[in-house]
């Protein structure tokens, strides 16, 4: 093998074969696939902190650790009998898996794939509920929501073993959550009310509030066809972009006040709001039946400023580190479209096999990726 | 085209005879393989797509669970057809699961419900 860094490399899930492949975002191809990896209907991936390792999280409770240089899998657990996400800790040693059945959050030892913790999600009501949300936070932390009971909790594991706190009562049904690219604040969204849950881990004193409960007034909720994600945290100088549940509505918060500024009607259900790493655009995909669409923000005038029709059933979108091109799945296409964010030009267009999420490498630096 | 749609009128028609009169035996005779002649297979293809996709983005793709509880024959087997269809058709208020309705005609309802109940729509893993 060619001697190469790993700095522009990024993985594709290929939802229906259960495959990966590996990109090349500077050549612009794919230089590679990786097969066996199981059910990977809602996959994510994180990094190792080197970025040549990439750890799958699979619908089926597998754990794959792959090597993306050498191209192939180095271990593969199935952890539980159904996982939805994962992250690593900030020294990279962890690895938190959160899973729906059995309800919780598993630990492993990122190098061996070994299991260092088994945490169950029994919330305040006695039962175990689906974990959602889980990312990592400074000072070998990892904080998740539980789903059916309505909590958030923090892990702690800077003294190795698992200490936990836990805030009840968050609202009803939290569906996903997100921390600042700083790690100060867990946002989790609720399904079962308008508003979001709202952590500021410098200030753990004060609780989890409640922010924008009101957004939804006097509007009717539509039917939700896919649950938003909040992975991407869309934050810019002054504002916070933030999905709506079941309104064609993207949110827009004071992040200093965490007051509602504006909302901005959109062409579907939000799914993925996502700011261009500079902050000057934020880009939005949409729940079926208007998957085919991805509106671009202006967050100076916070206007919609471009409409692109990238594919049927787009799923994800990821920039590159700084910002010159977004790359777009298209599931039902069976393609990944490049586009340049300035000239909203399609640069190249790559075959996948019902492509879903696309993770660069770069997340392996980044709080809460 | 016009066979096709006389079909259907007589399909609709017997399915209401059925509704009405005649035993429960008949009503799923009518209910399964009548309704399957009216669905094409090109919507069938369709279905089958939205049922491991969109389905599947709160089920699993493989319908084994997510968000949503499993959608495969032993978690349904003691589960009504009826309650079933009304579940995809109206959604289940309060909860994450939506009213297919604007998408989904009764017909194209049941038939992804004997696919659930068979466990002809979940895809093997490769
Ligand atoms: C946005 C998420 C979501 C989507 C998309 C979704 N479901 Fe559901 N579904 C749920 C949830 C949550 C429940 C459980 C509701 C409850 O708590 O009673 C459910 C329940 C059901 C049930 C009843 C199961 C039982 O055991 O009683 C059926 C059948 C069903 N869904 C079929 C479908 C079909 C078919 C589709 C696609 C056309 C679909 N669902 C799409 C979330 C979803």
């Amino acid at each position: 093998m060619e001697l190469r860094g790993t700095g522009d490399l990024a993985v594709v899930i290929e939802r229906a074969t259960g495959s990966v492949q590996i990109l090349d975002t500077s050549s612009r191809t794919s230089i590679g696939q990786v097969k066996g990896l199981g059910d990977l209907s809602h996959a994510s991936i994180v990094y190792s902190r080197d970025a040549r390792y990439a750890y799958v999280f699979g619908r089926d409770g597998g754990l794959t650790k792959i090597d993306i240089l050498e191209q192939k899998i180095v271990k593969r657990v199935i952890q539980s009998g159904n996982s939805i996400g994962g992250a690593i800790s900030q020294d990279g040693r962890l690895l938190a898996v959160s899973n729906y059945t059995p309800g919780g959050v598993k630990v492993f030892n990122s190098s061996t794939l070994e299991l260092i913790a088994d945490i169950p999600a029994v919330g305040n009501n006695g039962l175990r509920s689906k974990v959602v949300g889980l990312v990592d936070a400074p000072g070998q932390q990892f904080v998740f929501s539980l789903y059916d009971a309505g909590e958030i909790w923090i892990v702690d594991f800077s003294d190795g073993k698992p200490e936990i706190r836990k805030f009840t009562d968050i609202g009803l049904l939290p569906y996903d959550g997100l921390i600042s690219g700083n790690g100060r604040f867990y946002i989790a969204g609720l399904f079962g009310e308008d508003g979001l849950a709202l952590l500021d881990l410098w200030n753990i004193q004060d609780g989890v509030k409640r922010i924008l409960s009101d957004y939804g007034k006097g509007q009717r909720k539509m039917p939700v066809y896919k649950m938003p994600h909040l992975e991407g945290w869309a934050i810019t100088d002054n504002y916070a972009f933030l999905p709506a549940v079941g309104r064609n509505t993207v949110l827009v918060v004071d992040r200093n006040t965490w007051k509602e500024v504006k909302q901005i009607p959109v062409h579907g259900q939000p799914i993925f709001v996502m700011s261009r790493p500079d902050g000057r655009q934020v880009w939005v995909n949409y729940a079926f039946p208007n998957n085919d669409t991805v509106e671009v923000i202006d967050t100076l005038t916070l206007e919609k400023m471009k409409t692109l029709k990238p594919g049927k059933a787009v799923l994800h979108m990821e920039f590159t580190p700084r910002g010159e091109h977004v790359w777009i799945s298209a599931r039902d296409n069976n393609w990944i479209k490049v586009f340049d964010t300035d000239t909203f030009e399609v640069l190249t267009t790559l075959p996948a096999k019902k492509p879903s999420g696309i993770f660069m490498s770069s997340r392996a630096h980044q709080t809460g990726l | 085209m016009l066979p096709m749609r006389k079909l259907k009128i007589i399909i609709m028609q017997l399915k209401r005879i059925c509704r009405r009169d005649f035993l429960f035996a008949l009503i799923f005779v009518c209910g399964t393989s009548a309704v399957t002649a009216e669905i094409t297979e090109a919507r069938q293809a369709e279905l089958l797509n939205l049922l491991r996709q969109d389905c599947g983005s709160c089920h699993g793709m493989t319908l084994k669970g997510g968000l949503g509880p499993a959608l495969t024959p032993d978690a349904l087997a003691t589960k009504s057809g009826e309650m079933l269809v009304q579940t995809i058709i109206g959604g289940r208020p309060g909860t994450p699961m939506p009213p297919w309705a604007p998408f989904l005609s009764q017909e194209e309802a049941w038939w992804l419900v004997n696919i659930l109940k068979e466990g002809t729509g979940v895809v093997a893993q490769p």
